[in-house]
Parts: structure tokens; sequence; C-alpha cells
């Protein structure tokens, strides 16, 4: 599964340095998304994998068994979805903000300060 | 011998505050500076006849750097040409630039100036030479643009600093180098491995080195363009800076290194050339030339050039001449531009075909040019004579080419006579026309410094006996030429060289006599202005600033896609070449054997989902796809126990969608902005970057993972904590104040984003 999992992540990658470099704020952002999702997964995957043993200690003993999924790369990947939230949504308002001010969502045209361009 | 050198700092640092106090009519008391200092070595002879004064100061021992100070016969008659000129340009400035505004900083450059000269001369390590070296260019660019109202001046100032301060480089680099070869930044240690330098392999790159740094400091050609350029600058900086002084570190620096490389033929014949290549050429220029500062320009460089050629010839007897007549050129070209800033003081104007006659109204002045252009023009029985008589000694006993040397000195002494009665005599003789009848002389702190230079001139050569024993001997022995009969006097008797002398003077009158000035033959050079290094040099300037206004906008076109574009390219450019090579993954295929069906299903979906994402014309479309996305990301973490992760993910992915799709359900239809070529070079980049992630991936999980910090958590989550959801300890409690961080960044954008919501336009942006 790993192989799979490792080539969904450069897919990922792929699709949002691709959406990066297009002129359009929107996919620029959709872009940013799917980057996020990639690091995310390869965060996860290079973690270690385990199916089925969530790090959650049952009821009983004091300390996990002997196979669990590792929780620290679990905390990292919780934090930067959360951040990553707050980014895109920033992002999302910002785009529509712009959108208001210039009537235009191409990036050429956003390219000065010139305040008659 | 520290605080000698520091002195011209610490006044300079002086001037900052109490400048204003002190550029008034107590500008004078400035000169006690110089004076001082010129008293202090003075007294030192004594002692330097003995053997030179070495004394040390640590500053950096841990590299070798340190401020170590050696006055010994040669550094004395420099520090003695730069005080005792200095003096007189101290006084002779307190009257010339009276008055003006910036006299307190200009003061404040010229010591600044004098103090690195001195430490330049005194040095006894390459590396502290190279610093004084390049304060001395710094603080040339600061006098020669002092008047930076004027492009003209600040042109100039830029030319002389590039030329003289890439020709300081070259003097670091050459430290550097032999450095490698001796492992001593000492200068005197350097002397007495003169063997070990010369066979060296490098030994070629530091002589080309030590060239460079000389050739561009003294003028010499090619290099020689930016010292006419440099006489934009006041007077007293020209007479100080661009003939007494810097103009002489270069020559001091072959001087004192010669013992080093003499008897090396790259080093005498590559002098001998650029040397006499310098000296006619110059001296030529200057027949072309009717602005005094030009023909005093050139004939400096073509001085400068004697120089170079003398220490080419490299026998005892040139040393001895290139000393002499170091003195000499220092002493009649100091008198010469102090008297040319006198007549423009006064007359407003340097072109010495409008004057005439002036002696009637500046006597005074008149002496000191007549004075100088004696000794320039080497007649008995002026201090130049002797000095004319020694290099003619020089060349007519050296081992390279004598014939050819004596004849290129000849001409090029009578060219020299020529601009010495042109700028010394030639503003003095003939009728005085009436404009100028109620010019002054001006001040005494005018006239009378050049006097004094002047004068010095003639009681040199009166009376040799003044400084053959007290200054050139000693110098004679720091160039490691121990027990040389030295014997300084006017009349050798009717010799060679006599005739020699009555040559080059008969041809010089003659041609003072012959040759009026005129614009046309001024014009006729300006014609061959466009072959010159500096218009080379030029074009070579806005070469380079073509090439970096075209590299500028290729890098820093201001597309932010571009920058990403170029980012990437490198990123994976040098993790590719990290890779080569390196990379054996140990990639085991039978797990695809075990793959089960929802997991294969679900990647299915997210990899269709991705491809809706990114090609689809509709932006709800592409919306909704991402969220799928997300959602199969949140169905993997299901699948391999992030049960937590799952959960935020899906929280998350669900919110952005309806954010995305509330705001933006307004914005128009995408647009296809960019053309098919484009998009395929785009894809490709990306391809090729998510490639090379699946490669780093798959390379990483062939090692060990290392959980040690996972594990921990693990067994002491419950323990310490008393959490049995392992993930959600280490967020609020072992990193808890990360949490609480990671919480307020989230506040802060929430607070951005009801902000941007109800911010209300104002009307220049409601009007569009």
């Amino acid at each position: 599964m790993e192989i799979l999992l490792a080539l969904m992540t450069g897919v990922l990658y792929a699709a949002g340095i691709y959406m990066i470099l297009r002129r359009s704020l929107v996919k620029l952002i959709l872009g940013l998304i799917l980057l996020g999702n990639g690091v995310n997964l390869l965060i996860f995957l290079l973690g270690g994998i385990t199916k089925g043993k969530p790090p959650v200690i049952p009821d009983g003993p004091a300390v996990l068994g002997e196979v669990f999924a590792a929780p620290l790369p679990q905390a990292l990947i919780l934090t930067a979805i959360v951040i990553s939230f707050g980014l895109q949504s920033f992002a999302i308002v910002l785009i529509k903000r712009a959108y208001k001010v210039v009537k235009t969502d191409d990036l050429d045209e956003m390219n000065t300060t010139d305040e008659n361009a | 011998m520290l605080l000698a050198v520091l002195s011209g700092f610490i006044f300079a640092l002086f001037l900052v505050p109490f400048g204003k106090v002190l550029k008034g009519k107590w500008s004078i008391l400035l000169s006690v500076l110089p004076l001082a200092l010129f008293i202090f070595f003075l007294q030192k002879i004594p002692q330097v006849i003995d053997r030179a004064i070495l004394e040390r100061n640590q500053w950096v021992p841990q590299l070798g750097i340190n401020l170590d100070f050696n006055l010994d016969g040669l550094s004395l008659i420099f520090a003695l040409m730069i005080t005792g000129v200095g003096t007189m340009v101290f006084v002779y400035t307190s009257y010339y630039l009276k008055g003006h505004v910036y006299l307190d900083r200009f003061f404040g450059f010229l010591c600044l100036f004098m103090g690195a000269m001195l430490g330049l001369v005194l040095s006894e390590n390459l590396i502290t030479l190279f610093l004084f070296w390049e304060l001395t260019s710094i603080s040339s660019f600061f006098l020669i643009g002092f008047n930076n109202e004027d492009p003209a001046s600040r042109k100039s100032a830029l030319i002389a600093l590039s030329v003289t301060g890439l020709g300081g480089l070259c003097l670091l680099a050459a430290g550097l180098v032999i450095h490698g070869i001796t492992d001593s930044f000492s200068i005197v240690d350097m002397l007495q491995s003169s063997t070990l330098i010369q066979d060296h392999s490098f030994f070629m790159a530091v002589v080309f080195l030590i060239f460079g740094a000389a050739f561009t400091k003294s003028a010499q050609f090619p290099f020689h363009f930016w010292l006419p350029g440099a006489m934009k600058a006041p007077t007293p900086v020209s007479t100080y800076l661009h003939s007494a002084t810097m103009v002489k570190a270069g020559i001091y620096l072959l001087f004192r290194l010669s013992p080093a490389f003499s008897g090396s033929e790259f080093w005498h014949y590559s002098l001998w050339c650029v040397g006499g290549a310098t000296m006619v050429y110059a001296a030529f220029q200057t027949l072309f030339r009717d602005d005094l500062k030009s023909i005093l320009a050139y004939s400096t460089v073509s001085a400068l050039g004697i120089l170079v050629f003398l220490i080419g010839l490299g026998t005892e007897e040139a040393m001895l001449a290139g000393l002499v007549f170091l003195l000499v050129h220092a002493l009649y070209k100091a008198t010469l531009f102090l008297m040319t800033g006198i007549i423009d003081h006064a007359a407003h104007t340097r072109n010495v075909s409008e004057l005439s006659g002036l002696r009637k109204v500046m006597l005074p002045v008149a002496v000191a040019g007549f004075l100088a252009a004696l000794s320039n023009a080497g007649i008995p029985p002026s201090f130049g004579f002797i000095g004319k008589d020694l290099i003619y000694e020089a060349s007519m006993h050296t081992g390279i080419f004598p014939l050819i040397s004596t004849v290129a000195l000849v001409s090029t002494n009578v060219m020299l006579l020529f601009a010495g009665f042109l700028a010394g005599l030639r503003p003095f003789i003939g009728p005085l026309p009436t404009k100028y009848k109620d010019l002054q002389a001006g001040s005494p702190r005018l006239w009378v410094p050049t006097l004094i230079l002047a004068t010095l001139c003639l009681v040199i050569g009166l009376a040799p006996g003044l400084i053959s024993n007290s200054l050139i001997a000693p110098a004679l022995v720091a160039l490691g030429i121990q027990d040389y009969a030295l014997e300084l006097k006017l009349w050798h008797g009717f010799n060679t060289v006599l005739a020699l002398s009555a040559t080059t003077i008969g041809l010089g009158l003659g041609l003072f006599f012959l040759l009026k000035p005129s614009l046309n033959r001024e014009e006729l050079m300006l014609k061959w202005e466009k072959y010159s290094p500096l218009a080379f040099f030029e074009g070579l300037g806005s070469l380079t600033f073509r090439f970096s206004s075209l590299w500028t906008g290729l890098v820093q076109n201001g597309y932010l896609r571009n920058y990403i574009l170029v980012i990437l390219l490198f990123l994976m450019a040098l993790i590719g070449y990290g890779m080569w090579g390196n990379f054996h993954p140990n990639i085991d295929f039978s797990q695809l054997l075990e793959l089960t069906l929802y997991e294969t299903g679900i990647m299915a979906i997210m990899l269709s989902a991705i491809v809706f994402t990114v090609f689809t014309g509709s932006r709800l479309t592409a919306v909704a796809a991402m969220g799928v996305v997300g959602y199969s990301l949140c169905l993997l973490f299901v699948f391999y126990s992030a049960p937590d992760l799952a959960m935020t993910q899906f929280a998350i992915d669900t919110l952005t969608v309806i954010l995305f799709v509330l705001v933006l359900y307004r914005l128009p239809k995408y647009l296809p902005f960019s053309d098919s070529r484009v998009r395929v070079r785009d894809g490709i980049v990306a391809l090729g970057f998510g490639g090379m992630i699946t490669l780093l991936a798959l390379g990483v999980l062939s090692n060990p993972v290392v959980s040690e910090v996972s594990e921990y958590y693990s067994a002491n989550a419950y323990k310490l904590a008393k959490g049995k959801n392992v993930v959600n300890v280490i967020l609020v409690d072992f990193r808890g104040m990360d949490t609480l961080v990671e919480i307020t960044v989230l506040v802060i954008a929430a607070l951005g984003v009801f902000g941007l919501m109800k911010l209300r336009l104002k009307s220049r942006e409601r009007i569009r």
C-alpha cells in the first residue's frame, strides 16, 4: 500500500503545483489546498502506516500494546490541517474582496500597484 | 607610531561634531595636525639612519593580521612627503575654500586620507596595507566628487573609485597568495623569502596581482584614464592626492616589494614595458592640452611612468634615480598645481591660451611657477637637474636595451619640459590683457605654501647634502642596497649625461617656442577618444548595466508563477543532483498483492477527483472535486488508524467547501488564460516535481522509521497526563503551549476574515 500512497502523494504535489502556476487566483487557492493535502499525506506516510491500530490506550492497561500507529505524525498533521484552514479561509475572503475592487481574478492584471491599472 | 597613523582618523571623527566651529576663520588651525606629524617624522630621521623602527600592535593575532608599523628609509620619505605637502595643502585650503558650506567635511576627508596614506606607507602587514590602500581610494572618491552637484564630478569620482578599488582587490588577492606561500602576512618575512616566492608555481600570479594593484593606483597605461578625470576635484585635492601622494602609492608598493621580485625577468621587463609606454604616451598627450590641470595631470601620469620604468630597470643606479625623482616630482608638481589653483581662483579660467602676463599682478606666484618649471625642466641649479642626471645615468648603464631606454627617456623629458613651461611659465609672460588688470595673488595663505615648495626645488638642488645621507641613503638600505657610494651633486663634469641633459633642454625649449596652444589640437585629440581605454571602460560599464537589467527582467519579473517556476526547477536540480547515484530504494512490490478492494477503490476515486479539480472548466465542479479529494484523504486516515485526523479533516473540508461556494458563487467563469504551450510546460514541471517527491518518499520508506519520540509519548500519555487518546494528549498537554499559539493564529485569521467581510468600500473603490 505504501507504493500507492507514495504515488498518490506525487500526484497531489503535481496537481497542486500545476494549479499554483495558473493565472487565475481561484485556481491558485485550489492548488494550495491540494498541495497542503499532499504534504499531510507525505508526513503521514513517512511516519509509518499501520492498519486498524489507533494510538488510543484501551481500558485497563496503562500503556499501548506492542503494535500501534505512531501518534506524533498525527499530532503534527492535525495542527497543519487546522492552520491551513485558517490560511484558506482568509485567502478565499481576500479573493472575494480583490475581485470586488479590481473586477478580475487574473493575477497578471493585479500585477501593478498603479491605481488605474 | 600607532597614534600618528590614527590621529588622522581621530581628527576626522572630531570634525563631525565640532567641524561647524572650525570651518570659519579658524580653519587654518587644522594645519597643526600635518605639521605636528611632519615634525614627528622629522625627528625620527637620526634613529632611522641607524636602523628601521619596527612597532608591533596586535589586532587579530589569530589570523596574523596586526597593526605592525615599520618606519624605514622608504617609509620615511613617503611619510615626510605626505605630512609636508599635507601641511602646505591644509594651509592653502583654509583660504582656497574659505566660506564653503562643507569646508569641515572637506577637511574631514583630507584628514581621513592623510591617516590612511600614512598607514599605507608604514604598514608592515599585507592585510592592513590593503585596508589602508582601500581607505585612500574611498577618501579619494569623496574628494573627487566633492562638488557633488556636478554630474561630471560624480562620474569621475565613480570611475576613479572603480578602477583603484578593483586594483585594491588585486592587492588583497596577492596578499592571500603570498600568505599561502610564506605562511605570513608580514612584509619583512616576505622580502626575506624572496627565493621561495620566485620558485613557487604561483609566482607569476603574485606578480600579476601586484601589477594590477600598482598600475591602477599609479595610473599606468591602460588604466591611466581615471587620473585626468580626477582633476574635477578642487585643486588642493589634485595637488595632494593626484600628484604628490596617493598616486605614488603604487610606486611605493613596487619599491617596497622590489627586493622580493628583483632578478625575475618577468618583473623587470613588464615594468619596463608598461612604464615606458605610459611615460611616452602621457607626455605626448600633454602636447594637445590647453587646460592647465589637464596638462599637469598627463605630465603626472608620465612622471609616474618614468618611476615605474626606473623600478623596471632595477639597477642600484635606477633605484637611486627613482627615489630622487620621486622627491623632485612631488615638489615641483605640487607647486605647479597650487599655482594653477591660485590662477583659477583669481582669473576663473585655466586655459593657457587665454592667460598671459600675470607676472605683473601676482609676482610671488610667477616666481614659484618659474622655479617649479626650472626644476621640472631639469635646468641647473635646480633639484630637477640632479634627478634628470641620475635618470640618464641609470638608463645608459642598464642591461635592458640601454639605447631604446635612453631615447625614450629623452623624448619623454623633452615633452615634459614643454608641459612644465606651458604650465609654469606661459601664464606669466607676454602682455597683460586688460581684463586681468585688477587680479591679485590673494592671501599669503595661498602663495606662501606655493613659494615654500618652489624654493625647496631650488634649495635642495644647491645643497643636495640635505637629503642624501638623511633620506636617500636609508631608503636605499630599505630597498636592500647596502653600502652604496652615494654622492648627490650638481656638477659631474663634461660627459655624455650632461650632453643628454643639454639636448633635452634645447629640444624642449625649441618645442615650447614653436608650438603654441590652440583649440584645433585638442579637437584632433578628441577624435581618437572613442578608441581610448576610457571609452572601453565606459562601454564595459554600460554593458554590465544592460546585462544586469536583462537578468533582473528575467528573474525578477514580478510574476509570482515565474518565481515559483524558478524555485521549483532549482530545487529539482539540487535534489536530483543529490539523489543521482545515491538512490537505491528497496521497494517490495509483493505488498501490492495484499491490496483490498476498498483501498484500491478509494485511490481510484481520489485520482479521478484530482483530475477533475485540475481540468474542469467550471469553478463549482472544481471546488466540489476538491472536496472529494479531502473526503478521500479522510477515509485514508480512517483506514490507517488515525481517527482524530479523519474527524478534523472531515470538519475542515466541509467548512472550506461551504466557504468557497458561499463566497465565490458570483465570480465569473474560468477563462482560458494561458495557451497550450505554457500549460504543457507547467504540466511537465509539475509532473517532474511530483515524480521526484514520490521517489523521495519511496527512498525514505526503505529506511527504518525512527519512533523514539512517539514511543515516549505513548508510554507516558496515561502515566503523566492521565489521557488515553495519545494524539489528543500530545496536543493539549505535552505540547499545550504550541496549541495555544495555534489557536491564537486561528483567531487572528478569523478576525481578518470578519474584517474583510465587514469592511465598507471607500468611495474611490465603489466607482469602479
